[in-house]
């Protein structure tokens, strides 16, 4: 199956500074992949690379198959919402519609109408004057509406009062159900990531950290505690994560396909918040590593 | 039809609590053979999750023989446990009265009954992976 | 995407529309009276008996009132025109959006982004050219009775003033407009991508366009097309300028009369065919004798004067050859909008 997102070696520099280096990526089709990491990190240099906004430094990517923003046809099967929702202040939300259904020829209007009668919006009122939700949900409209294969979403809630940002998401989680589109998300915020995410990429300092299946990464991370240990005694198999050391206690956040047969370990899950901020906390740790773990299936 | 809730911090996955409601429902007697579960899309307007989880959910439910889906219209419980069950709880509820007794003849409060059970009763689900 | 530049230029278009219309008003209300004025000097009858260039001076010096306020103010604007079409037209275009971020929205609808803005140029490019060309054959229609006056007029300063070919009007008539609001578009546009911020690229589009305007008549049209040469005795009776200097040389101009003509240089020459810087004449340098005998001297030194000038003939000439400068460079400025947005913008 092609990869909805496929990234070689990719790499983006601005004059001397690296926004992302060496990213290798393979996004299955079917999933909603979440892209998390701080501000900073990269994630929308990504992100605007894989709809044609930016060209890369190095490396290749390929979207669906195909080169981004490469034509009508490419453009068409990709749906993109940029950071803050971007709409036409003084165009209407009606107006917006008309925009989607003349620059798109797999437009639907019917389900657009739909969705912006479920949402309740006005369609006379112009986008300048709608909240920040409301404009979100209106930009996602556009971007779903025309039925795209993929849907690119950059931090659509960072802005987002709780409310807003819970409808945002039942209402993507919604037209995943019944369109079968991927989705790929940016949020610098776990939380908003854990519910609906079954696809996880970490990226921190222009660099992936680790990439895979949720069910697979919190399946072989594991968090260990027990007496005091240097984590170097640890067998091959056990790569370590993160670790931290009271003068009794050593908890250590391990990655690891085999089960744990050491009886001085007290073992126990690892939330998918724990996972990341242990990936995170790596990278501060060891800057100019090259960990680009992948957990396999 | 039951509605479906999630508790983000009780650590249990998102697919297995759905199973789990199910199969309350069922023993509770709010789901009966023949009714159907939330279609899919319901489910995710409702609680914001990934579809691939309720859709993982209704398959184990269905490998289970708890439910079968029906093409096109949506997925249907096809089959009790009120019977299995129900015969079992009558002694264990009482063995559980009589340690709850003993508990609180040794002195134990509430908190560290409670404690004291979800601890023994995690350590003897992870004796599983250690 | 025709539609969505409609939509987006929508209140624009609205804009210069009113401004046509309140012109249109104006000029309806005063050409007829114009055009009475102008069949009442006696011009149209002049040929057969008449000074038509005394006439034809008379009746231009004595437009006054509503009339010449209408002339000048239409003047005015069209010559404003073009540039507030770069600044305002152009510099925005897509500068707003890049300022918004709403390109991001735009270039991932199922439409590439050369064609976004291949239509966008075209589009209100060819509005902007619409509108003014409008405008001036408003102005055209409007005027026709002044001008065929001032085709007519004498050599005195004040009628060769609004000779149409002279700098001062031939930006303002004719086809010349058109170039320019092309151009101006298109120098606004490419500002707005090269610098990405609306308020600056405005700016930088006004001052090269006014640096252009100010270039253009003074250094590069004059030689267009090769210049006409005219030798005629100098004629004292239309001396206009007469120096001195302590050193006994002397300089003298006079004022020539070639009708509707561009007169670039006008060059007092000797009998040698060289720049006349003097001696002076005792009677010129004296400072009693009269003017009468200073220009009788000067009569007997033959003086001649050298003009060089463009002929009022070539009008259109120069009309069409200046439309087609601004055209060209304009279609290079948008050549290149569509290169840097296609190639570049990231």
């Amino acid at each position: 199956m092609t990869a909805v997102l496929e990234a070689r070696g990719l790499g983006k520099r601005y004059g001397r500074l690296w926004a992302l280096a060496d990213c290798t990526l393979s996004i299955p089709p079917g999933h909603v992949a979440g892209l998390v990491g701080p501000n900073g990190a990269g994630k929308t240099t990504l992100l605007h690379m894989a709809v044609g906004l930016l060209q890369p430094t190095s490396g290749t990517i390929e979207v669906l198959g195909g080169q981004p923003a490469a034509g009508p046809a490419q453009l068409a099967r990709v749906g993109f919402l940029a950071q803050d929702a971007p709409t036409y202040a003084g165009l209407s939300v009606a107006d917006h519609l008309r925009l989607g259904a003349h620059l798109n020829p797999g437009w639907d209007a019917r389900l657009a109408h739909d969705r912006i009668e479920a949402l309740d919006l006005n369609p006379g009122q112009r986008a300048g004057k709608l909240s920040g939700g409301e404009r979100a949900q209106l930009a996602l409209t556009l971007a779903v509406a025309k039925r795209p294969e993929l849907l690119i979403l950059d931090e659509p809630v960072a802005s987002l009062d709780p409310l807003a940002r819970r409808e945002f998401l039942q209402d993507l989680m919604e037209a995943v159900a019944e369109q079968q589109v991927s989705v790929v998300l940016s949020s610098h915020l776990v939380a908003d990531l854990e519910r609906v995410c079954d696809y996880l990429i970490v990226l921190t300092t222009g660099r992936v950290q680790v990439a895979g299946e949720v069910e697979d990464l919190l399946a072989t991370h594991h968090l260990l505690t027990g007496p005091r240990r240097d984590p170097a005694t640890l067998p091959a198999s056990q790569h370590v994560i993160s670790a931290s050391h009271t003068d009794r206690q050593t908890t250590l956040l391990v990655r690891t396909d085999a089960p744990i047969h050491d009886p001085a370990w007290t073992v126990s899950q690892v939330g998918m918040e724990d996972l990341v901020l242990a990936y995170m906390s790596q990278a501060a740790g060891s800057r100019g590593r090259k960990p680009a773990l992948e957990a396999q299936r | 039809m039951i509605e479906f809730y999630l508790d983000s911090r009780s650590g249990v996955a998102p697919y297995l609590q759905l199973i789990q409601q199910v199969r309350q429902a069922l023993r509770l007697g709010l789901l009966r053979e023949g009714d159907q579960l939330p279609t899919v899309k319901d489910v995710v307007r409702r609680l914001a999750i990934n579809p691939n989880t309720v859709l993982k959910a209704y398959r184990e439910l269905e490998y289970e023989g708890l439910a079968a889906a029906r093409a096109g219209i949506g997925t249907f419980v096809t089959a009790t446990l009120t019977d299995a069950s129900l015969a079992a709880h009558g002694p264990l509820r009482r063995d559980l009265r009589r340690w709850l007794a003993r508990a609180r003849r040794a002195g134990l409060d509430d908190d560290s009954i409670e404690a004291l059970f979800l601890d023994t009763f995690r350590s003897a689900a992870g004796e599983d992976i250690a | 995407m025709i539609w969505l530049t409609w939509r987006q230029f929508r209140a624009q278009a609205w804009a210069a529309l009113a401004v046509l219309a309140v012109i249109a008003i104006a000029f309806g209300v005063t050409g007829p009276h114009l055009a009475y004025l102008y069949d009442a000097s006696g011009i149209p009858a002049c040929h057969a008996h008449g000074d038509c260039a005394t006439l034809a001076t008379n009746f231009v010096n004595e437009l006054k009132g509503l009339d010449a306020v209408v002339w000048f103010v239409s003047i005015g604007v069209l010559y404003l025109a073009p540039g507030l079409i770069g600044v305002f037209w152009g510099a925005p275009l897509v500068t707003r959006e890049l300022e918004a971020g709403t390109f991001r929205l735009a270039w991932n609808q199922s439409v590439t982004r050369t064609r976004w803005i291949a239509v966008k140029l075209a589009l209100v490019g060819l509005a902007a050219m619409a509108a003014v060309g409008l405008f001036s054959l408003m102005i055209a229609w409007w005027a026709s009775p002044i001008d065929r006056a001032t085709g007519l007029a004498a050599s005195r300063n004040g009628a060769s003033s609004v000779n149409r070919l002279a700098p001062l009007l031939f930006g303002a008539s004719g086809v010349a407009p058109i170039g320019y609001a092309a151009f101006a578009f298109a120098l606004g546009v490419t500002a707005g991508i090269v610098i990405r911020r609306t308020v600056p690229a405005m700016a930088i589009t006004l001052a090269v366009f006014a640096a252009v305007q100010i270039v253009m008549p003074n250094w590069v049209r004059p030689h267009l097309i090769t210049p006409a040469h005219v030798t005629t005795a100098l004629n004292t009776a239309n001396i206009s300028q007469l120096s001195t200097d302590n050193n006994g040389q002397m300089t003298v101009t006079a004022a020539v009369h070639i009708p509707g003509a561009w007169v670039l240089s006008n060059q007092t020459i000797n009998a040698a065919g060289q720049a006349f810087t003097g001696p002076a004449t005792k009677a010129c340098l004296s400072q009693t004798a009269s003017i009468r005998a200073c220009n009788a001297s000067l009569g007997r030194l033959h003086l001649r004067q050298l003009v060089t000038y463009q002929p009022a003939s070539r009008y259109w000439a120069f009309q069409w050859h200046e439309t087609a400068i601004f055209l060209a460079v304009a279609l290079l400025l948008a050549g290149f909008c569509v290169w840097w947005i296609r190639r570049r913008l990231s």
